[in-house]
């Protein structure tokens, strides 16, 4: 894949996904308006509410989502970070700034504003639109764990997933994934509130029974497995994405084994990043759920859902390109 | 019908010259100001330079041939004239200051001197920043120059003025060997 089809398929994919979850919230709209109101006599309130409410914030998502991945971070604008530090640490920062500028040099793209997350974790982000409207977010443990040459490779993975436009795609999917699981919840516990005494109403009411069970059981199947997928769809995206923007991280630095010996350091350093939660864990340059904490919190389901290609595959990738097994 | 026909092609084919010779001039706009974005980096390390000598003086008293070297090679440089002369002036500014960093290492006061270590990031710096520009100006160039030599744009890309762009090489026989720096004191 050359990098205008990888653009071509990030936006369409950006598209398809804003799309999905449009039709999720439009379903959940008809289901209220089904169960929980007269459908045939009263006014579709639900289902126009959910469908406007979904496109305004698929639109929102799409323009501010990068805001609210950061925020979500606890992640401060470097230059906030140098005016509180010692001068050691100066340096270090003053490196990472410069690692940035020279990878937007390499790449022609336009400057990203650097972003520190303040968490001993080493691990790292792009999130925003597209070049001229993203950002680059590293750990504070990951600016303290790399040499200059490792920084650069990590600088170069992030500023391709800026360049192919995979930050759009991650960071709609990483606003709008969230929202899913929030408003499944908020469905499921509506129904074991309130939804045995309505539907007897509505049975009573309306004459397609049969119908109505049906897109009942429909309803009810969607909402249990709308988080699912959506946690699915986000993992998926990410996993093939993270090669390729190892190998062109490398084109831009010219120097693979900056990037594998970084990896190496991410890898080893097992503690999950508590910063970044489980809707923007795709996001990352390393899964900052840790191996420990996928198990835990999936029960079995870390493989399937994993949201990053194994460690050691990537490594030995990037070795390979330097010609060193 | 025939005549419909023919000022129909010549429409095709004029509309096709526009539009090739359109990308031709923006391509070389892009060439151009990859141009520039090394002549600003360049422009940098010249600047920076003067300020580590300085910084630097005063523990390497006694390396003063070396400190000389870097302010006649970047004086030097900054009286190139030409890209090709300039790339080689370049290139000897480039090994002096290689050479002042390795015996930096000696110092145990500069290593430690947080003011010297900055200005080392920032020249270190400059040079990749340098390196990647450099890079990034091949490439388009590069981009450019194949989009002026393939059939058909190559009939008349030479008609309406356009030359390939120069790639940027290592046009000085010492650059290409590896440097030897001597590490003992004088």
């Amino acid at each position: 894949m050359n990098l205008y089809e990888q653009q071509a398929s990030n936006r369409r994919r950006t598209w398809l996904v804003m799309f999905a979850f449009v039709t999720f919230l439009f379903i959940l709209g008809l289901g209220f308006d089904a169960f929980y109101l007269n459908v045939g006599g009263g006014f579709p309130v639900g289902s126009l509410l959910a469908l406007g409410v979904g496109s305004v914030s698929a639109v929102t998502s799409y323009f501010t989502g990068d805001r609210a991945v950061l925020l979500a971070t606890g992640a401060k604008p470097i230059a906030d970070v140098v005016a509180a530090a010692s001068d050691a640490d100066k340096l270090k920062l003053k490196q990472l700034d410069n690692v940035v500028d020279e990878m937007s040099i390499a790449a022609g793209l336009p400057r990203p504003p650097v972003y520190i997350v303040p968490d001993p974790d080493p691990n790292a982000f792009a999130t925003g639109r597209g070049p001229g409207h993203s950002s680059i977010a590293v750990t504070r443990g990951l600016l303290d764990a790399l040499d200059r040459d490792e920084l650069q490779g990590v600088v170069a993975h992030e500023m391709s997933h800026i360049r192919n436009l995979d930050v759009r795609l991650m960071t709609i999917v990483a606003a709008l994934v969230g929202g899913v699981a929030l408003l499944s919840d908020w469905a499921r516990r509506g129904m074991w509130w309130g939804g045995g005494g309505r539907r007897r109403d509505n049975d009573r009411g309306s004459g397609g029974g049969a119908l109505g069970l049906v897109f009942f059981v429909v309803w009810i199947v969607a909402i249990l497995l709308a988080p699912l997928m959506a946690q699915a769809l986000a993992m998926m995206v990410s996993r093939r994405r993270e090669y390729l923007a190892d190998a062109s991280g490398a084109e831009l630095t010219r120097n693979p084994m900056g990037l594998a010996h970084a990896l190496e350091k991410i890898d080893a350093a097992v503690a999950p990043t508590q910063a970044i939660n489980r809707g923007s864990a795709h996001m990352c340059i390393a899964d900052p759920l840790g191996r420990q904490a996928n198990l835990r919190e999936d029960g079995g389901w870390s493989g399937l859902f994993a949201s990053h290609p194994p460690m050691a595959a990537r490594i030995a990738a990037l070795k390979e390109m330097s010609f060193q097994r | 019908m025939a005549i419909l026909v023919f000022f129909g092609i010549v429409a095709l084919l004029v509309i096709w010259a526009i539009a090739s010779y359109n990308r031709l001039v923006g391509l070389r706009n892009q060439v151009l100001n990859g141009w520039r974005q090394i002549d600003v980096q360049l422009k940098r390390r010249h600047d920076l330079i003067p300020n580590l000598v300085n910084a630097v003086r005063g523990s390497m008293d006694f390396e003063k041939d070396t400190l000389t070297s870097v302010m006649d090679a970047r004086a030097r440089a900054l009286a190139a004239t030409g890209p090709a002369d300039a790339a080689q002036k370049e290139g000897q500014l480039t090994q002096a200051l290689g050479k002042l960093f390795a015996l930096a290492e000696n110092y145990p006061t500069l290593k430690s001197n947080d003011n010297v270590k900055m200005l080392q990031e920032e020249l270190s710096s400059t040079e990749n920043k340098i390196g990647f520009a450099r890079q990034f100006y091949n490439d388009i160039a590069t981009n450019f120059n194949t989009a002026q030599q393939v059939f058909p744009t190559n009939i008349f890309a030479g008609m309406f003025g356009f030359k390939p762009a120069e790639l940027f090489e290592i046009t000085d026989a010492g650059d290409r060997a590896v440097p030897t720096v001597d590490l003992a004191r004088h």
